[in-house]
């Protein structure tokens, strides 16, 4: 059982005012088999979170560490990372104009295992799961992300997550931009994927609302570049009913 | 954060969209001039050998031409010439005397007018009226290391149908005039693959006139060579003609590949479609594009559209790219252009790394599906093979210069 271990993370970033720090002491350990939603203010730094641990070269790593059952991920490249079994579902899923779906499917297919999938399972499993997704088979002779919708492109992140089977799932803000319909189709796929208990899953969120279809074991709230509280699925509630308030002004009320 | 910034592709869309300028800007060398004012002769004569401040010969590294252009005499080895005929397509090494020639288009620039007063031999290949020759002619050049002046003529009789594919390969310096002569009703596809080695120099101005319901597919290739030019020009004969030209560069480091286009609307209901891509990779990789679309005023209901992309793949490369439409009628069907030059998108790359592809593939995949678009265009199973290959090729080198990765 597979288990990621983030311990004091340090993250900056630069920019033109020179480097700037965004995550400030991040310690989290995700196991297989749990959910963990990380649910903050806009700029908190939950995306700086997600795609430093997927290896994002514009962020940099000042101290701290990331292991995944023991091996250093930060020594690793991003595609070494995705081979060890991390996988992150983006927010801003990118276009790769020429390539069709069905082609990169495969090829990352190919790269996370090792060797190419067998023709007549792999078929079938790519419908199977496009089916799911609610996904119309053109889109994988359609070529990657090009021309689709922002609820596509969510619904072809997690086509991949299922197809590709991580053994920790990063998703970041992937109910933004979805309508209920879409959300809860998504929100399906993820639960698919979590249902074996064998996939940790790390849930980045400024709402609360995929929380009512994906039921997060722990969550924990982040603001300004660390963990300032951690609970369980009511401490989701909790933020439903009183927003961020609390923890972003501790001097004074309102916004 | 990580918003997707795909610079490969800004928002170019149509014509208008983004201020841009017709014309020369300030303190360039020469005055806006329309093109239809350029001067074309068959005496080199005609022509002051260029020096480099010409509008047209701007962008031409003419210290590196061996004197193609400021009368070099033939010399050397000449390069050697197979043919591969489809079944019923004629091919004729004639005399200059021959009356066919030279009934397409007037030089327009010095080192095709004496490419035309050089040469001895010259090439014809016919597809007779109504054959339908669905396999390639394909004529092999392959340079033995001389200097030479080439002429080559490609008739398509009227309903005909035919592929013509000139593939330069070898080492050469070389000037050469293609006739393309596209009757009424034919079908022609002409391929011009500049698969050089890298000492090569290769300057050809490849001019096709189509007659009334005609149409031409040029195909230009460039890969190898040290100094390619090819400058195709199109015009049309009768109303109803289609004019396709597509090409494809990539540019190693030290490398000036550079097209120049030419489409000539002077009759009505006549379609053109320009697509140009390229990369290029490598310290003072070079490549231009020059796209020139006239739309004179008896043009009526014209249709034209050209687009150039450029892919930068590393740093110390340079692109190039001027369209230039110029329009007398406003009676026409629509016109636009786009151009765009982006860098290797470091997004696409992250993009696919996080999904476990390799640094090596993911660029791969990425050129690939750059060039994907215009390979299927081509439409010749042959020629498409070919160039999967020549790319495949082009990326191993790219691979090597990116050096780290996989």
């Amino acid at each position: 059982m597979s288990v990621l271990e983030i311990r004091d993370l340090h993250v900056s970033v630069e920019t033109e005012q020179g480097a700037k720090e965004i995550l400030r002491g991040v310690t989290l350990t995700v196991r297989a088999g749990e959910t963990h939603a990380i649910m903050g203010p806009n700029g908190s730094g939950k995306s700086t979170l997600a795609y430093s641990i997927a290896g994002h070269p514009k962020y940099t790593v000042t101290s701290g560490t990331v292991t995944l059952d023991g091996e250093d991920v930060l020594a690793m490249s991003v595609d070494e990372r995705a081979r060890a079994g991390l996988f992150l579902a983006m927010q801003y899923p990118v276009e790769i104009p020429g390539v069709t779906n069905s082609n990169f499917l495969r090829t990352a297919k190919t790269a996370i295992d090792g060797e190419a999938p067998k023709l007549r399972t792999w078929v079938k499993d790519v419908r199977s799961a496009m089916e799911g997704l609610k996904m119309d088979s053109s889109f994988a002779e359609r070529n990657v992300n090009e021309g689709f919708s922002g609820g596509e492109k969510k619904r072809n992140e997690i086509l991949q997550m299922e197809l590709l089977k991580p053994r920790i799932a990063i998703l970041d803000e992937t109910d933004s931009g979805l309508d209920v319909d879409a959300l809860k189709v998504v929100s399906e796929g993820v639960n698919r994927v979590l249902a074996g208990g064998e996939v940790g899953a790390l849930l980045i969120t400024h709402y609360t609302r995929i929380l009512r279809y994906i039921q997060p074991d722990f969550v924990h709230v982040f603001v300004d570049g660390r963990i300032v509280e951690q609970g369980g699925p009511e401490l989701a509630d909790r933020l439903e009913a009183e927003g961020y308030d609390r923890f972003t002004t501790p001097a004074t009320t309102g916004a | 954060m990580a918003a997707s910034t795909d610079i490969t592709a800004p928002p170019t869309a149509q014509h208008g969209f983004v201020a841009h300028s017709h014309g020369n800007a300030p303190g360039d060398p020469v005055p806006v001039q329309s093109r239809a004012g350029w001067l074309s002769s068959f005496d080199p004569a005609d022509f002051p050998v260029p020096n480099g401040r010409e509008e047209n010969w701007r962008f031409t590294p003419l210290a590196r031409l061996r004197g193609l252009h400021a009368g070099a005499e033939a010399s050397g080895a000449p390069s050697a010439v197979t043919i591969d005929a489809a079944d019923g397509v004629r091919t004729e090494l004639v005399d200059r005397g021959d009356a066919r020639l030279g009934k397409v288009g007037v030089p327009e620039d010095r080192a095709a007018a004496q490419a035309w007063a050089s040469f001895t031999k010259a090439l014809v290949v016919t597809v007779p009226a109504e054959l339908d020759a669905s396999a390639p002619t394909t004529v092999t050049v392959e340079g033995q290391g001389g200097l030479g002046y080439a002429h080559v003529l490609v008739v398509a009789e009227h309903h005909s149908r035919g592929i013509v594919v000139l593939d330069h390969r070898g080492s050469a310096t070389v000037s050469a005039n293609v006739e393309i002569d596209v009757a009424d009703g034919a079908d022609l596809t002409v391929v011009s693959i500049q698969d050089w080695a890298d000492d090569a120099v290769h300057l050809s101005a490849q001019r096709a006139v189509v007659g009334r319901d005609a149409k031409l597919r040029h195909v230009v290739v460039s890969l190898g060579g040290d100094v390619v030019r090819i400058s195709p020009t199109a015009s049309f004969s009768g109303p109803g003609g289609e004019v396709e030209l597509v090409g494809l560069y990539f540019a190693d480091a030290g490398q000036h590949l550079e097209h120049r286009l030419f489409v000539d609307h002077a009759v009505p209901n006549c379609t053109s479609n320009v697509v140009y891509k390229g990369a290029l990779q490598g310290e003072s990789a070079h490549t231009v594009w020059i796209g020139d679309v006239l739309i004179r005023a008896a043009a009526e209901g014209t249709q034209t559209y050209e687009l150039n992309r450029n892919l930068v793949l590393t740093d110390g490369a340079r692109a190039d790219s001027v369209p230039n439409l110029e329009i007398e009628t406003g009676e026409i069907v629509g016109a636009g252009h786009a151009s765009a030059t982006g860098r290797f998108d470091d997004e696409q790359l992250f993009y696919l790394q996080a999904r476990g592809i390799t640094e090596a593939q993911a660029r791969r995949l990425v050129v690939r599906g750059f060039f994907n678009e215009l390979i299927q265009k081509i439409g010749v199973p042959q020629i498409e093979e070919r160039l999967n290959a020549a790319i495949e090729a082009e990326l191993e080198r790219s691979m090597a210069l990116v050096g780290a990765g996989a």
